[in-house]
């Protein structure tokens, strides 16, 4: 065990009362980032970057992954308390755990988004650390026609949000791919659907999106009802504190799934941490028809804590694939590589020779920012729950200036304003009329990695339609998918004969 | 507190509105210098605050996490470091390559702000013909270049750059392409155009930054890159990419690999970088930004940058930058024309 002897030096270096320090203010400042709708881990890193040149490396390193995992650990927490999330990851938290907040159990839904996030972000470290030179090769073997198998099965194992009601799901999902068509197309450099307009030319980004629709629709939403039912001003009941054993007996199967179902995502290249948090989900959503008492629609504890395991699995071991491939695939790898360079570091297949001892007391800094998040994030979510207390009109106007703050920050645009307000009312009448909100979350996210995956596999090929089933990769998936299908064939007709008896 | 506005002296029944009350005063006393000392410091920021030295915005054309952002990071640490200004911040305005932000500086009426910019507006403001052109705002010094690096999978059958060429003479659409921007299209487009190949004929597959296109290599997609130096040559040294050539007019200095001109390719386009002020700047104004800049790029701090980032200075101000920028604008728009044709 080589590593560990390494590992343990590494703690060593990281393991000083300054550097703890660090790693609290990295923690803190990341929670509070990812807590703003709209703000996102890359620009916290890029604030933070010009700061961190009068740092030693290790402290550095030790307040970027505060940062970094902060980010992640404090996205879900408006998701989950006020249906408002900031970044597509933490979408799928929405679902269950809203429903959780709502019926008095906010402080449990937020430690079990705390815990899962830390199970998922922990395993994904210690995974890292063995791991990290075999990443190279299965990266390499990932490519368009793989990528396309995928979010085709994505789409189909997702399929259930669309079938509560087949005609809103399927307009919802139309809506979705819809707007991701807008911009420039990258391919043919031709404009699609910008009406001219320059500032479209980017496309309408999948941030404006989500908290558009998600966070400023519900706002909007709950401002439309507030005078009709007195119901909704009423103060929702904080509950008890902490996980009883029950509940963490119930949700501990559901982390354990969801971590690995995001950890493999987390190898793939370019892959973000939405498509995990929503196969998580849905995976859970299957396996909870089958028990005798089904509990999803009802606040199920597992409903939110596979998605937040999935979701930090898959941006944990992305950190590792980014030391390892040394490829910036993501805006915030990006700026993570130019810090990297800045101590003379070129993550890539040669770091850990290179320059271990940077690197070990950087993974090192991984485990304790989970730690502190940890510590930091538990007590919080009673505190965090308070926020439930303040009356609504305050609340819903204090949630719409900081989407607002969120979405001016990144672009600086007052375009931007009012797209978000456009895509905000398109989110209300959504909710007005019971469109589902799931299916345009997921058109938007795998709609393009369909369209761009299968274009550029049919171009390398030169239009030969079998580069898609080329490789060992995709047949697999597609036998996944088969086997998908069928079943829910199956379940269907069960289901007609025994309505027909 | 309204009507019992005395009451801080009267026997308090319940205790709480009292304590209450004295927490209230104290954050008070606590809050007036706090607010009355932020409020000097930022009218005396403030003051003057068009004056550049008082008060510089940096504006990089795109998000954070790229190549402009991180030029203006740079240079508002140096700026910072050495107090060159009293306050120097950096704007990300992105959108449509870079051109929002050329409309967005054009349309200001203080001189304190510097845009970097360079290739990459100028292919989006030909290829998508954009309202705001690089035309809009006032050039003052070119600071940087980079250069691009051809390469190929090491465990390829291209073993030279004559190699790549043979075969994609021979083979033009089986051989695809891939790079991380529109710039590295146009590099390969002029490579094209130098070896006697058809750009139109030619698969290329746009990859969205160094990183997807280095992957697109590795795993298959596309047989050759042109990217970025920064990005490409790392991977040599990890042997996994095989380096064909160096788009550079010469060679860089500790790197053992030929340059396309000495490869008998004329192929010398390169990505350089500038700083843009409003157009409302005078020529006073600009003696001032230039002797500013001149300050800033003798720091060992932006010395160590351009280092670190594989940056050639190149600098060029004035008459000379003008026309510079003149004659890239009709080479670009010369190859678009090329693509499209």
């Amino acid at each position: 065990m080589d590593q560990l002897g390494l590992l343990m030096e590494g703690f060593a270096g990281a393991l000083t009362p300054m550097n703890l320090l660090w790693v609290v203010v990295g923690c803190l400042l990341g929670t509070a980032v990812g807590v703003l709708p709209g703000l996102g881990s890359s620009m916290a890193v890029a604030l933070l970057l010009p700061m961190t040149f009068a740092l030693d490396p290790t402290a550095a390193f030790i307040l970027f992954a505060g940062v970094y995992f902060g980010g992640l650990f404090g996205d879900s927490t408006m998701a989950i308390l006020l249906n408002t999330p900031g970044q597509a990851s933490a979408i799928a938290s929405t679902f269950e755990g809203h429903k959780m907040a709502n019926s008095g159990r906010a402080p449990q839904a937020l430690a079990t988004a705390a815990i899962g996030a830390f199970i998922g972000g922990m395993i994904a470290s210690v995974l890292v650390v063995f791991l990290s030179p075999t990443l190279v090769a299965v990266s390499a073997s990932f490519g368009p026609p793989e990528y396309f198998a995928l979010a085709l099965f994505a789409f189909v194992a997702t399929s259930s949000v669309v079938a509560d009601n087949i005609a809103k799901g399927l307009a919802a999902l139309v809506i979705g791919v819809a707007i991701t068509m807008v911009g420039i197309d990258g391919i043919s450099g031709l404009e699609r659907y910008t009406l001219g307009a320059p500032q479209l030319f980017d496309g309408i980004s999948l941030v404006t999106v989500t908290v558009g629709i998600l966070a400023l629709g519900e706002v909007l939403f709950v401002a439309s009802r507030i005078r009709g039912t007195r119901e909704d001003l009423r103060i929702r009941a904080a509950g008890r504190p902490f996980l009883s054993a029950a509940e963490v007996k119930e949700a501990a199967p559901a982390w354990a799934r969801g971590t690995l179902i995001g950890l493999p995502f987390g190898v793939v290249p370019a892959g973000g941490a939405e498509v995990p948090t929503f196969l998580a989900y849905e995976a859970e959503r299957r396996l909870d028809r089958r028990r005798k008492h089904p509990v999803f629609g009802k606040g199920a504890i597992r409903g939110l804590a596979a998605p937040e395991a999935a979701g930090n699995a898959t941006t944990g071991m992305a950190m590792g694939a980014l030391l390892a491939l040394g490829l910036p695939i993501s805006a915030t790898a990006a700026i993570m590589l130019a810090a990297f360079r800045q101590y003379g570091l070129q993550p890539g297949p040669l770091l850990f020779e290179r320059s271990p001892e940077l690197v070990w007391a950087l993974l090192a800094s991984f485990f304790l920012a989970m730690v502190v998040l940890l510590i930091i994030n538990l007590p919080f979510a009673q505190l965090w729950s308070k926020l439930l207390l303040i009356p609504k009109p305050q609340l819903y106007g204090g949630i719409t200036l900081f989407c607002g703050l969120g979405i001016y920050a990144t672009s600086g645009a007052v375009f931007d304003l009012l797209m978000l307000l456009g895509v905000g009312v398109l989110g209300f009448l959504m909710r007005r009329y019971e469109y589902p909100l799931a299916p345009l979350m997921i058109g938007m996210v795998l709609g393009p990695l369909a369209e761009s995956s299968l274009r550029d596999a049919l171009l390398s090929s030169v239009g030969d339609p079998r580069v898609l089933v080329s490789s060992p990769i995709t047949i697999v998936i597609y036998a996944l998918l088969a086997v998908v299908v069928a079943l829910a064939v199956r379940a269907a007709v069960r289901q007609r004969t025994r309505e027909d008896l | 507190m309204g009507p019992d506005d005395h009451g801080a002296d009267r026997p308090a029944a319940p205790a709480s509105p009292s304590r209450r009350r004295a927490l209230s005063i104290g954050f008070g006393v606590l809050a007036v210098p706090v607010i009355a000392a932020a409020g000097y410091q930022s009218i005396r920021s403030a003051s003057g605050g068009s004056t550049i030295s008082a008060n510089l915005t940096l504006v990089a054309p795109a998000a954070a996490g790229g190549g402009w952002d991180a030029f203006q990071r740079e240079l508002q640490q140096v700026m910072r470091t050495h107090s060159l200004v009293g306050n120097v911040q950096v704007v990300n305005i992105p959108g449509a390559g870079g051109t929002i932000a050329l409309g967005s500086v054009g349309r200001l009426t203080q001189p304190n702000t510097l845009m970097v910019g360079g290739t990459g507006q100028i292919a989006a403001q030909i290829q998508f013909d954009t309202p705001s052109q690089i035309t809009d705002v006032t050039p003052v010094a070119r600071v940087i270049e980079e250069y691009d690096l051809i390469a190929v999978p090491a465990d390829g059958p291209h073993q030279d750059l004559d190699g790549l060429i043979a075969d994609w003479r021979e083979n033009t659409p089986d051989v695809a392409w891939t790079g991380g921007g529109s710039f590295d299209q146009l590099v390969m487009t002029d490579l094209a155009l130098a070896a006697d190949i058809a750009p139109g004929d030619t698969t290329y597959i746009p990859s969205d930054g160094g990183g997807e296109a280095i992957q697109a290599i590795l795993n298959g997609t596309a047989q050759a890159t042109a990217g970025g130096f920064a990005d490409i040559y790392p991977q040599v040294e990890f042997g996994r990419l095989r380096a064909l050539g160096v788009v550079a007019p010469q060679r860089l200095e500790g790197v053992d690999i030929p340059t396309l001109p000495e490869l008998g390719y004329d192929v010398t386009l390169t990505n350089w970088r500038a700083l843009f002020a409003p157009p409302v700047v005078t020529a006073e104004e600009i003696a001032e930004f230039e002797e500013l800049l001149e300050q800033a790029f003798a720091t060992p701090e932006w010395a160590d940058a351009v280092a670190r980032y594989n940056w050639v200075e190149v600098p060029a101000t004035g008459e000379e930058l003008r026309a510079y920028i003149e004659e890239e604008t009709e080479r670009i728009a010369g190859l678009f024309a090329e693509i499209e044709g």
